[in-house]
């Protein structure tokens, strides 16, 4: 298993912690409400120490302010279900990557009409300006609009084919 | 599967840091105060565009840049305020001009889009000049941030190297104001590269930001010549930012961004 493929599916082993990340795995992004933390990658780990219950979660961006509502979240969940002592961490390394977006996560982004992230590949090269695919007809005949959008994950394209705009979320 | 764990569990905490149990050495503080000022300082600078900038695209991504940057400082002014047992706000909003620690160039009136744009492309070269030679820092705490903000840094380097281009090789106007943007920043260049009296003693741990100059020189130049403009000639400001000697036009951006704060001391919303 490469490191990137660690990185990417770090699910717990044991049956309590898996329990726990199942439930923490309900909270979704405040801005893309389809995606789960999980789906993004953002969810990162838990663990049980002693009675505690440790979340560790990574943000996407380092201004994300999308982090203090995922993480007010994911102890409200954790709450409802009975845990009493829940500490949720954020950590930046390592750092966060779309990479860590699972496939189900990117089928549903593009569902939701958000075209999802192309691949940066092991060894985090620079896209190199391969085409976008527009969510709503498919075509791949796009344009960017602006490289920065209504967050800081999205930049803004639009459909030379169909005419509609669509947000791009970046491979980072 | 054990395995992944592990390596996983090796991530270093530091956005929560102040939840953590991690401290700052002294000299780790202080050096991360004068970076931390520096993001700080263009984050405010930045966030004057939103709803003054040419286009609405521009409103958008001058407030995402300084998002950006804003995190990089919520970051670095968290971990060095572990070492005082004082919050990022404690440091952003309750310390008066000349305990400031950030580069002159930072503090500069964002002037017209061409004086951004200029500072944007000699900010966002030195960061990402900084923290990829950060992101190799032997404090973990520093190397887990810069390895984060070099991502997207690297992305506003070519924001403005883009602006760069089209200003100036569009209009004759457009490449009078560009040019006359580099002039205007040009000056403060110099300063970024001079020894941080924090960094001394810290080898292996800080930057010395000498040596980040030939790296800046590798990428600014060219960029600013295939964009037909010219390198600007004639003297560097004074300097003095790291030790809190600052240009006129920080006070009055500190009194705007602390205001709220120093009125209503704690509160939240």
């Amino acid at each position: 298993m490469s490191t990137q493929e660690m990185f990417a599916r770090p699910r717990p082993d044991t049956e309590a912690e898996l329990a726990i990340w199942n439930l923490a795995a309900t909270v979704v992004d405040p801005e893309i409400p389809v995606l789960t933390i999980e789906d993004l990658g953002v969810l990162r780990r838990v663990a049980i120490e002693g009675s505690t219950v440790l979340v560790e979660i990574t943000p996407t961006y380092s201004g994300c302010p999308a982090v203090d509502a995922m993480r007010d979240d994911i102890v409200t969940v954790l709450h409802d279900a009975g845990y009493e002592d829940v500490v949720v961490r954020s950590v930046l390394a390592p750092a966060w990557t779309t990479d860590w977006m699972s496939d189900a996560g990117a089928k549903k982004l593009e569902e939701y009409g958000i075209a999802a992230p192309a691949p940066r590949g092991v060894s985090g090269t620079v896209n190199l300006g391969l085409g976008i695919r527009c969510p709503h007809c498919g075509s791949l005949h796009t344009r960017e609009l602006s490289r920065f959008g209504s967050t800081s994950c999205k930049a803004l394209y639009v459909c030379q084919r169909c005419q509609e705009p669509f947000d791009y979320f970046k491979e980072h | 599967m054990n395995h992944s764990n592990h390596v996983v569990s090796t991530a270093i905490t530091a956005e929560s840091i102040a939840d953590s149990s991690v401290v700052a050495p002294e000299a780790v503080a202080q050096y991360a105060l004068g970076l931390g000022d520096d993001a700080l300082v263009l984050a405010h600078r930045l966030g004057e565009w939103i709803a003054n900038a040419p286009e609405l695209e521009e409103d958008v991504a001058l407030g995402n840049i300084g998002l950006d940057l804003l995190g990089h400082a919520r970051s670095l002014l968290t971990y060095a305020g572990t070492a005082w047992d004082k919050s990022e706000d404690d440091l952003a909003y309750f310390r008066v001009e000349n305990e400031f620690r950030s580069r002159q160039l930072f503090e500069q009136p964002i002037g017209d889009f061409a004086v951004t744009i200029a500072r944007q492309l000699i900010a966002s070269v030195y960061f990402a000049e900084l923290y990829r030679a950060l992101s190799r820092s032997e404090d973990p705490t520093l190397a887990a941030i810069a390895a984060k903000a070099v991502k997207e840094v690297d992305y506003h380097v070519d924001h403005s190297a883009q602006w760069l281009r089209r200003l100036g090789l569009g209009t004759k106007y457009s490449h009078e104001r560009m040019q006359r943007g580099l002039d205007a920043m040009w000056p403060f260049v110099d300063e970024l590269f001079r020894a941080d009296p924090y960094a001394e003693d810290l080898v292996g741990i800080a930057v010395d930001p000498r040596q980040l100059r030939a790296g800046f020189e590798a990428v600014v130049p060219g960029l600013i010549v295939d964009a037909g403009l010219e390198i600007p000639a004639g003297e560097s400001a004074q300097g003095g930012g790291r030790t809190g000697i600052h240009s006129e036009a920080l006070g009055p951006m500190l009194a705007e961004m602390q205001v709220l704060a120093r009125a209503h001391p704690g509160a939240t919303w």
